[in-house]
C-alpha cells in the first residue's frame, strides 16, 4: 500500500478517538501492604523465593535510596510523590508464572486479547492483520511475547521453540530460579543499584520483567517482545529487564505497555539492562503508549525509566528505537556505553506529547573503545499544553580514538501553547574524534498543510501525513508489524491538536 | 621517468595492489583503464603519498629518486601532480591565496623565487584565460560549492599554474559534460611535449579521444593484465573489460 | 564552610570595610545594589561545578588566589601602544585614567556620574560574579549617546598594571545609546604575562530604537589572569546588538553574554572565536532571550585547541510565546590541535512560540585529513597546511566584522597564534 493512502486509512481508522486501553480488568488480586519500608522489600522477595544474595541485593539498594534525593534537574514538574501511599506488590491470585498457556486465567488470555496481544503461540502480533493466520504462510515472523500483568509475568510464549536454539526466554523471576549465575552475573552490571534514585528505588522492590539470554553465535529466530500492563489501582510497577547477547548472537525484542484509564497518577520505574558481547547485535523497540492523562491532564503514568546498554564487546551493536506517545510525564534516556573497540550504538525516538503531557527524553552515549561509532535521530512532536525536550549527552573519552558521533534533532511545533526543547551535551577529550550535532525546530508549514489540504485532506489528515513524514527516518527502524502500530498512535496522540 | 616495480599495498589488511610494474617513460602519455574496484584510485593515491595506504611490497621511482619515501609536498616540488578524483572543499581558504601559496610552496622547495602577488596575478590570468575561465574562480573559496564540472576545472587551472612533469589524473572525466571534457583536455594537451608525462586513470574510453596515449593498460584485481597501443582502449570500449582482458 | 564560599569571604569582608568609601555610598539606589550583591554572594559564594551553568568552568582558583582590591590607583602608566581610533578611553586596573586617555562627547567616568547612571544599573539577579561586581566596583565608562548620535569607532584599552600581588578590580561600564544613535566600540584587554589578577568586568547596555551597538572586544589578558567578564544587553524594536568577542589570553576566562530582544525586528549577532593554548582556559556562555516577534539572531562561535587546555560554549536560545517568527541560528564548531584538549558544548533551544525557525548546529573534530593531504599534494609543507586550515576555520567567525580598526585589533592577537601555540 502506497505510504499516503496508508496513512490517510491509518488517520481515518482513529476517528472515533480516545485512549482505547483505558479500560480495567477485574480480577481476583494479592496485594503487599500498602507503603515502603524494609519489610515490603523482604516480603517481595519471600513471595519470589528468593535467594539470600539477591535480598542482600535489595536491602543495599533500599538503604542507598533512603539517602538518595530524587532528581529535579528535567524540565518536568509534579506534584510530590509519596511514596508511601503506593502498593509495590500486587499479583493476580490464581498462581501465575511459568505455565502452559492453558493454565492461564482465562480473564487475563481476553484482556491480552482486548489489547491485541494474544497469548497464542500460533499467533502473530494482533492488530495488524487476522491473526491466527500461521507464521508460515503470513511471511511473517511469529513474536514471542512475555505478558506482565502488574507485578508479575503471567506468560511467556514460544518457550519451547527457543530453548531448540539454546535460547532463554522468561521472566526474571523465574531466571532468578533457574539461571541464577546469570542473573547474578549480570543484574546491576549495567545499572548499578546506586545509579539514580528511580533505579535505585527498582533495585529495591522491583518485581518481575523478562529475562534473555542468546548464547554464542545464535541468531534469536524471532522477535522476542514483553507486554507491560499496569492495571491495579495504587500500585506501581517496578519491573527490571536484562538482555544478555553472548559472542556473535542477534536478537530483536520489542516492548510495548498500557494502562487503564484513571484520575490518578500512577508510577512506572523499570530498569533495562542490556549486554552485547563480541559482534553481538540486540536491537530493542519501546512503543510506549501508558496512560498519558486526560484532556485536562488529570492522571496519566509517571514514567521514570532507566535503560542502559553496554556493548562490551568488539564490533557489539545496541540499537534503541523508540516511539513514546504515553505517559503523563517521561523522563527516560536510554543510553550506550561503546565499550569494545568498533562498537555501534544507535538511538531513534519519536517522542509525542499533547495536552498537559511532559516528556523529558534523549539518550547518553559514551565512547570509550576505539572506533566506536554512534547516531542519534531524535523527533519531538509537541501539541496542545504541552512539554517536549530532548536531553543528550555525547561523551567522548581520550582513548576513544577514531570515534564519530552524528545527532540530529527536529522539534515540530503543532500551537502555540506548547514547548519544545534541545539540550544537548557534548564532552570531547579526543582529538582523532568527531563528533557532529544538528537541531531545527519549526512548525507545520502552512504551505505543506495547503497543498495536502488542496488534493483534499482535512486539516487533521494532512497533520497526519505531515507527521508521519517528519518521524519516517525513526519508523522505518521499527519491526514492520510495530511501525504500523506506531502510526496510528501517533495519529491518535495528536487527535485535537489542530483546527 | 617513472616505474614502478612488483607494488603491493593494503588498505585495512585488504590487498588492493597486487604487484604492479608499470613503466612510463618521460615525454609519454599513458592510460590506465579498469573496471570500479580494480584499484585505479588506490594506485593514483599511493603514488601522492595519501596516508592510510599500507605499501607491503615493490618500489615506485621518480627519475631515480625513491618515490615512496617522500612526503607529499615533496612529491609535488618534485613535479608530481595529482588531479583528485573528489577534490575536496577548503572553506575559508581563498583560491587565490591558496595556488599562490601552493605555487610559492614548491619553487621554495626547489630552491627557485617566489613569485610576488601582482606577478601571480598576471600569471593566473593568463592561464585562466587559455582555458576560458573565469577570474571569479581565483575570487572564490577552493572548490567551496563549485560544481562537478567547476571542481574538475579548477583541478587543471593548478595543474597549468603548477606546471609539473608528471601528471596523474585520477578520474577526472567523470561527471564531466562534452565542453567540460573538452576544457580538461585541452589544458593536459597544452602540457604535452618532450618534458612531460603523464598517467590519465580512467574508466572510460571517451576521454582519451581527447587526450591520445601512447600506451594503454588494463588494471584487473589489483594488476596490469593486458598492456597495448591505444586502439586497446578502442577495443575495451568495444568488447568490455571481461573479454578483452582475457584476450 | 566550603573552599568556594570562603573564596568569596574575603571579598565580602573588604566590602563591609570599604562600605561607606566606595563611589555612590551617598546614593540610597546605589547602596541597596551594593548590599543585594553583597547578600547574593552570601548566600551562593563564588558558582561551583554544582550549578548547572558552572558545570564546565570551575571557580575553585579564583577562590584559591586570594585576591585583594587596589585601594589607590596605581602611580606609574605603563607604555601605551598607539592610538588606533581619534577617541580612546583608557583603564588601569579597572579605573578610568583620564590623563591617558582621548574621552569622546558624552563619555565620562562612571564614578563621576552615579547618580545619573545609577538607574541604568541591573540587579545581579542571582548572579554571584554579578553580584561581586555591584558590591566592589569603583569605575567604569559611562557612555550615553543622545538621540540619532553616530559615535563612529571608540577604542578602549583595559590595562592591568599592576603585578607584585594578586589584585582583583571590576569595573563596570554603563552604555546607552538613544534611539537611532550608532556606536562601535573595540575594546582590548592586556595584562603583564606573570601578573595573577582578576579582571570581573560587568556591562549594562541598552540600545534604543533603531540604535546600532557594535561591540568588538579582544581579551589578550597575561597569562596568569582571570577574566570573567558579564554583558546584558537590552535591545529595543528596530535595535541591533552586534558583539564578537576573541578570547585569546588568560588562564581562566568566562565570556557571558545575555541579550534580551525586547522590541519587534530588534537583532542581535554573538560572534565569536576563542584561542586556547596550553594551560588556558576559556568559556563563552551566552543567553538570547527573544522576547518580541519578528526577531532574528545570528551566532557563530569557533574554538581551537592546542596543548592541555580546555574549552566550552553554552548558548541558549529562550523563545518567548510572544516572540512569533522568531529566525535564530546559532553554529559552535571546536577544532582540537592535541591529544591532551577537551572541548565541552550544550547548545540549547527552548521554545515556546510555533512560527519559528530555529536551529543549531555543533561539530566538533581535529583537521580533516582529506583537506590536509590536499594541501600538501599542491605541495605545501604539513606545517603550513595545518596553520591555513586553522587560519580558514577562524576565518567565517571572524569575517562578520568589517570596521577596519575592530579588524587591525583582531588580527593583531590572532596572527602568529598558530606558530607561538601551536605548530
Amino acid at each position: 500500500m502506497p505510504a499516503v493512502a496508508e496513512t490517510i486509512e491509518t488517520v481515518q481508522s482513529v476517528q472515533e478517538g480516545g485512549y482505547k486501553w483505558g479500560f480495567e480488568t477485574d480480577i481476583e488480586m494479592e496485594f503487599a501492604p500498602k507503603g515502603l519500608n524494609e519489610d515490603i522489600v523482604r516480603f517481595i522477595s519471600k513471595k519470589k523465593n528468593e535467594p539470600e544474595w539477591l535480598l542482600e541485593w535489595r536491602l543495599k539498594a533500599f538503604a542507598l535510596w533512603q539517602k538518595m534525593e530524587e532528581p529535579n534537574w528535567a524540565a518536568v514538574s509534579y506534584p510530590k510523590i509519596d511514596y508511601q501511599d503506593a502498593y509495590y506488590y500486587a499479583a493476580p491470585v490464581k498462581k501465575a508464572g511459568p505455565k502452559s498457556l492453558d493454565e492461564v486465567d482465562p480473564e487475563l488470555l481476553k484482556t491480552y486479547a482486548k489489547l491485541g496481544i494474544p497469548l497464542k503461540e500460533q499467533a502473530i502480533l494482533a492488530g495488524v492483520e487476522g491473526a491466527g493466520e500461521s507464521p508460515a504462510d503470513s511471511g511473517r515472523m511469529p513474536v514471542a511475547v512475555d505478558a506482565v500483568f502488574d507485578s508479575v509475568s503471567v506468560a511467556t510464549t514460544f518457550r519451547d521453540e527457543l530453548s531448540k536454539h539454546g535460547i532463554i526466554f522468561c521472566s526474571i523471576s523465574e531466571a532468578v530460579q533457574e539461571h541464577p549465575e546469570l542473573v547474578r552475573e549480570y543484574l546491576g552490571s549495567v545499572v548499578p543499584q546506586g545509579d539514580n534514585y528511580f533505579a535505585c528505588l527498582n533495585s529495591a522492590v522491583f518485581t518481575d520483567g523478562s529475562f534473555v539470554y542468546i548464547p554464542k553465535g545464535v541468531r534469536c529466530p524471532m522477535e522476542l517482545s514483553t507486554y507491560f500492563r499496569i492495571n491495579a489501582k495504587s500500585t506501581g510497577q517496578f519491573e527490571r529487564t536484562l538482555i544478555i547477547a553472548d559472542a556473535g548472537s542477534h536478537v530483536s525484542y520489542l516492548e510495548g505497555c498500557t494502562a487503564p484509564q484513571r484520575d490518578e497518577n500512577q508510577l512506572h520505574a523499570a530498569v533495562v539492562e542490556l549486554v552485547a558481547m563480541d559482534d553481538a547485535t540486540i536491537k530493542y523497540s519501546t512503543v510506549q503508549n501508558w496512560y498519558p492523562g486526560d484532556a485536562d491532564g488529570k492522571g496519566g503514568i509517571y514514567n521514570f525509566v532507566t535503560k542502559r546498554g553496554a556493548c562490551r564487546g568488539a564490533r557489539s551493536k545496541i540499537s534503541w528505537t523508540q516511539v513514546e506517545t504515553g505517559s503523563a510525564v517521561t523522563w527516560k534516556y536510554p543510553s550506550c556505553i561503546l565499550l569494545g573497540d568498533d562498537s555501534v550504538g544507535e538511538f531513534y525516538s519519536v517522542a509525542v506529547t499533547n495536552n498537559f503531557q511532559q516528556a523529558d527524553t534523549g539518550t547518553k552515549m559514551f565512547h570509550i573503545g576505539r572506533n566506536t561509532k554512534s547516531t542519534i535521530v531524535s523527533k519531538g512532536i509537541s501539541a496542545g499544553r504541552s512539554q517536549n525536550t530532548y536531553r543528550g549527552l555525547v561523551k567522548i573519552s581520550p582513548k576513544a580514538k577514531g570515534a564519530r558521533n552524528f545527532t540530529q534533532c527536529d522539534s515540530l511545533l503543532i500551537g502555540d501553547q506548547c514547548g519544545a526543547h534541545t539540550v544537548p551535551y557534548i564532552e570531547n577529550r579526543c582529538i582523532t574524534a568527531k563528533v557532529e550535532h544538528e537541531a531545527t525546530t519549526s512548525r507545520i508549514a502552512e504551505d505543506q498543510l495547503f497543498y495536502c489540504r488542496a488534493r483534499g485532506l482535512n486539516e487533521e489528515e494532512a497533520v497526519g501525513l505531515i507527521v508521519n513524514g517528519f518521524c519516517r527516518e525513526v519508523l522505518k527502524e521499527l519491526p514492520m508489524e510495530f511501525a504500523v502500530e506506531a502510526q496510528k498512535l501517533l495519529a491518535i496522540s495528536l487527535e485535537g491538536s489542530v483546527g | 621517468m617513472l616505474r614502478i616495480e612488483g607494488l603491493t599495498a593494503e588498505i585495512e589488511g585488504k590487498q588492493i595492489l597486487k604487484g604492479i610494474d608499470l613503466e612510463v617513460p618521460k615525454g609519454e602519455i599513458h592510460a590506465i583503464m579498469g573496471p570500479n574496484g580494480s584499484g585505479k584510485s588506490t594506485l593514483s593515491y599511493v603514488l601522492s603519498g595519501r596516508e592510510g595506504y599500507d605499501i607491503t611490497g615493490g618500489s615506485v621511482t621518480w627519475n631515480g629518486q625513491d618515490l615512496l619515501a617522500m612526503e607529499p609536498e615533496e612529491r609535488a616540488a618534485a613535479g608530481l601532480f595529482l588531479a583528485f578524483q573528489y577534490p575536496v572543499e577548503l572553506p575559508g581558504v581563498g583560491n587565490a591565496n591558496f595556488l599562490r601559496t601552493a605555487l610559492n610552496a614548491q619553487r621554495r622547495a626547489r630552491g627557485e623565487k617566489e613569485v610576488d602577488a601582482m606577478a601571480f596575478l598576471k600569471l593566473a590570468r593568463e592561464k585562466l584565460k587559455k582555458l576560458h575561465m573565469s577570474d571569479e574562480m581565483l575570487k572564490r573559496n577552493v572548490n567551496v560549492g563549485f560544481s562537478g564540472g567547476e571542481k574538475k576545472r579548477n583541478e587543471v587551472l593548478q595543474m597549468a599554474l603548477m606546471n609539473p612533469s608528471m601528471a596523474i589524473l585520477d578520474e577526472t572525466d567523470s561527471g564531466l559534460d562534452i565542453d567540460a571534457l573538452r576544457i580538461v583536455s585541452e589544458g593536459v594537451n597544452a602540457l604535452r611535449g618532450p618534458d612531460f608525462s603523464s598517467l590519465v586513470i580512467t574508466h572510460y574510453q571517451r576521454l582519451l579521444n581527447y587526450i591520445v596515449p601512447d600506451r594503454v593498460h588494463v588494471l584487473m584485481d589489483g594488476r596490469i593484465v593486458r598492456s597495448g597501443g591505444k586502439e586497446l582502449a578502442e577495443e575495451l570500449e568495444a568488447q568490455g573489460y571481461g573479454q578483452a582482458s582475457a584476450a | 564552610m566550603n573552599a568556594v564560599t570562603a573564596g568569596a569571604g574575603g571579598f565580602i569582608s573588604r566590602f563591609e570595610g570599604l562600605r561607606d568609601r566606595l563611589p555612590g555610598a551617598e546614593l540610597e539606589q546605589v547602596r541597596a545594589l551594593r548590599e543585594e550583591g553583597a547578600a547574593t554572594l552570601r548566600e551562593k559564594g563564588l558558582p561551583g561545578r554544582r550549578v548547572e551553568e558552572w558545570r564546565y568552568t570551575d571557580l575553585a582558583p579564583v577562590a584559591q588566589a586570594q585576591f585583594t582590591e587596589a585601594l589607590t590607583a596605581v602611580g606609574e602608566a605603563p607604555a601605551l601602544p598607539a592610538p588606533r581610533a581619534p577617541h580612546r578611553v583608557v583603564f588601569l586596573d579597572g579605573r578610568l585614567a583620564e590623563h591617558l586617555s582621548q574621552l569622546p562627547p558624552h563619555a565620562a567616568p562612571l564614578s563621576a556620574r552615579l547618580e545619573a547612571a545609577q538607574d541604568l544599573l541591573a540587579a545581579d539577579h542571582g548572579m554571584p560574579l554579578v553580584g561581586l561586581n555591584a558590591m566592589m566596583f569603583e569605575d567604569g565608562l559611562f557612555l550615553d549617546l543622545p538621540e540619532g548620535r553616530d559615535a563612529g569607532t571608540i577604542e578602549v584599552l583595559n590595562i592591568a598594571a599592576h603585578a607584585e600581588r594578586p589584585i582583583a578590580f571590576h569595573p563596570r561600564h554603563v552604555i546607552r545609546l538613544a534611539p537611532g544613535a550608532q556606536l562601535t566600540l573595540v575594546e582590548t584587554s592586556t595584562g603583564p604575562a606573570g601578573a595573577t589578577y582578576l579582571h570581573n568586568p560587568v556591562y549594562d547596555i541598552r540600545v534604543a530604537e533603531g540604535a546600532t551597538f557594535t561591540h568588538v572586544r579582544v581579551q589578550r589578558e597575561g597569562r596568569s589572569a582571570f577574566q570573567l567578564s558579564t554583558i546584558r544587553a537590552r535591545v529595543a524594536a528596530g535595535g541591533t546588538y552586534d558583539n564578537f568577542t576573541l578570547n585569546a589570553g588568560g588562564r581562566l576566562v568566562r565570556n557571558e553574554i545575555h541579550v534580551t530582544l525586547e522590541g519587534p525586528k530588534a537583532a542581535a549577532h554573538m560572534n565569536g572565536a576563542q584561542l586556547v593554548a596550553d594551560g588556558q582556559h576559556a568559556d563563552t556562555t551566552t543567553f538570547l532571550d527573544h522576547a518580541a516577534p519578528d526577531c532574528p539572531s545570528r551566532q557563530t562561535v569557533k574554538t581551537v585547541l592546542a596543548g592541555k587546555s580546555r574549552g566550552v560554549f553554552q548558548g541558549k536560545i529562550l523563545v518567548r510565546q510572544v516572540a512569533q517568527r522568531t529566525d535564530g541560528y546559532q553554529m559552535n564548531q571546536a577544532l582540537l590541535l592535541s591529544e591532551e584538549a577537551e572541548i565541552d558544548a550544550k547548545p540549547q533551544l527552548e521554545i515556546y512560540a510555533d512560527d519559528v525557525r530555529c536551529s543549531h548546529g555543533a561539530t566538533v573534530g581535529a583537521l580533516d585529513p582529506e583537506q590536509l593531504f590536499y594541501l600538501r599534494a599542491r605541495g605545501i609543507p604539513a606545517e603550513e597546511a595545518r596553520a591555513i586550515l586553522v587560519q580558514a576555520f577562524l576565518t567565517e567567525a571572524v569575517e562578520g566584522v568589517t570596521d577596519p580598526i575592530a579588524q587591525a585589533a583582531l588580527e593583531e592577537a590572532v596572527s602568529g597564534w598558530w606558530e607561538r601555540e601551536a605548530a
